[in-house]
């Protein structure tokens, strides 16, 4: 039972509510995710009140971060693609902190579920779309139609265009949910292996030291992870909302 | 070495039993994150809590930040401004040193060559005026000795005149008259 790594994922009901024959509880992922909500806000909040001149660390922590996200979207999208910045530093900051949450033990890991992944991918792809069509009417769909391909691979190169498109949403939440979700496993795994061989007496205990080692490590590579997931989940954004600016390749 | 095996014996039951204990209890349920009974409830929550977060970072914390680093760049602007100004103020007030150290120093020259030529103008005044008044003296000393020299000559004729006449009265013993002699002297001159 403690070693089942996929006890993690387990979803409990906090505050049970039914509304039309859907299940709308308030569960251990809802308090994670107002928990994620709540740090990075709060965090964000307070760090920046004084409105120093001169920022102390942690202002500077919530400067650095708006200035990464700020250049990672004029990078990709150029600066048309500034009034998409609060949702993408928005996204940014929300999937970072779920996942640097998640980390800690016996917390849940709200990015560990597919739907929360692929709901936020399906929203920022809707987002392009919408935006899209919004700002280039019909032009939008050139996006599907690479310039300079010769008129005879249109139609082969326009199919794959529409199929790489539509797996945009999947690839987008399933990087970020396989890595969360793979990442805990090992650990719990490893940590499993500490927990069971050191049961075997002093050989056991011994044997123990290498997942030890292996564990403490892992859970550094998850920190890494966890920023790197965040990271490409933002960048994935901003690149996709420059197809919905700049349509043409 | 041997209380080991003895622990590893006693253990390895235990934990087969806990893992067929596992088995059934998660073998109800499906793997938690494809279980869509929790779907709905996720989805809401999701919505909720990041909409809210995007509102409050929106209205809230992002023109909180963007103020704050256009507030900095907006100062180190200005304080380069400033710099710059100052140094361009240093620059322009070593331009009017020196602009007034070559005036002065023009200026220098020009009372020195103005003192110089003053000094020889009125050298050479004083000079012209003590020669004229030498000429003037070394005149009035010549006309005086002309005078003097005139005056002397025509003294000269009637002493002559006088000696002659007295002269021949003592030699000839006779008068002669004064027209006979002053022609007399005056053809010897």
């Amino acid at each position: 039972m403690a070693n089942d790594p996929i006890h993690q994922f387990q979803i409990s009901k906090w505050i049970p509510i039914e509304i039309g024959g859907l299940d709308f509880s308030f569960t251990n992922a809802s308090a994670f995710m107002v928990a994620t909500v709540a740090a990075a806000g709060a965090f964000l909040y307070l760090t920046t009140s004084s409105r120093g001149l001169v920022p102390g660390r942690l202002q500077s922590i919530s400067e650095m971060s708006y200035e990464f996200v700020a250049s990672m979207l004029r990078d990709a999208a150029g600066s048309h693609g500034m009034k998409f910045f609060p949702f993408v530093f928005s996204l940014f900051m929300f999937v970072l902190v779920a996942n640097l949450l998640g980390l800690f033990p016996y917390f849940f890991t709200v990015t560990s579920h597919i739907i929360v992944t692929f709901a936020l991918a399906l929203l920022v792809i809707g987002t392009v779309v919408v935006y899209g069509f919004y700002k280039n009417g019909i032009g939008f769909l050139k996006l599907f139609v690479p310039s300079g391909v010769p008129g005879v691979l249109i139609p082969l190169v326009v199919l794959i265009e529409v199929i790489s498109f539509l797996s945009r949403p999947i690839s987008l939440s399933v990087r970020l949910f396989a890595n969360m979700l793979a990442g805990h496993i090992t650990l719990k795994v490893f940590a499993g292996f500490v927990t069971s061989l050191s049961a075997f007496g002093a050989v056991g205990i011994a044997g123990s030291i290498l997942p030890l080692a292996m564990t403490v490590a892992i859970t550094g590579l998850e920190f890494l992870v966890a920023f790197l997931q965040a990271y490409v989940f933002a960048v994935l954004t901003c690149m996709y909302l420059n197809d919905a600016i700049h349509p043409g390749h | 070495m041997f209380v080991t095996p003895g622990y590893a014996q006693e253990e390895a039951p235990a934990l087969d039993e806990a893992h067929t204990v596992e088995g059934p209890e998660h073998g109800g349920g499906s793997f938690p994150p494809f279980d869509a009974s929790t779907f709905p409830s996720q989805i809401l929550w999701l919505a909720i809590t990041f909409g809210l977060f995007y509102l409050f970072l929106k209205r809230a914390v992002l023109p909180r930040i963007g103020g704050i680093l256009e507030n900095r760049h907006g100062r180190i602007q200005q304080d380069l401004d400033q710099a710059s100004r100052l140094q361009e103020e240093a620059d322009a007030a070593v331009a009017a040193y020196e602009q007034e150290l070559t005036d002065a120093r023009a200026k220098a020259n020009v009372i020195g060559q103005e003192a110089r030529d003053g000094a020889k103008a009125s050298a050479e005044t004083a000079r012209k005026k003590v020669e004229a008044s030498l000429d003037k003296k070394l005149g009035d000393a010549e006309a005086h000795i002309a005078s003097i020299k005139a005056a002397a000559m025509k003294e000269v004729g009637t002493i002559a005149e006088d000696t002659a006449g007295a002269i021949v009265q003592e030699l000839v013993g006779g008068k002669l008259d004064k027209g006979t002699i002053a022609a007399a002297v005056k053809a010897v001159r």
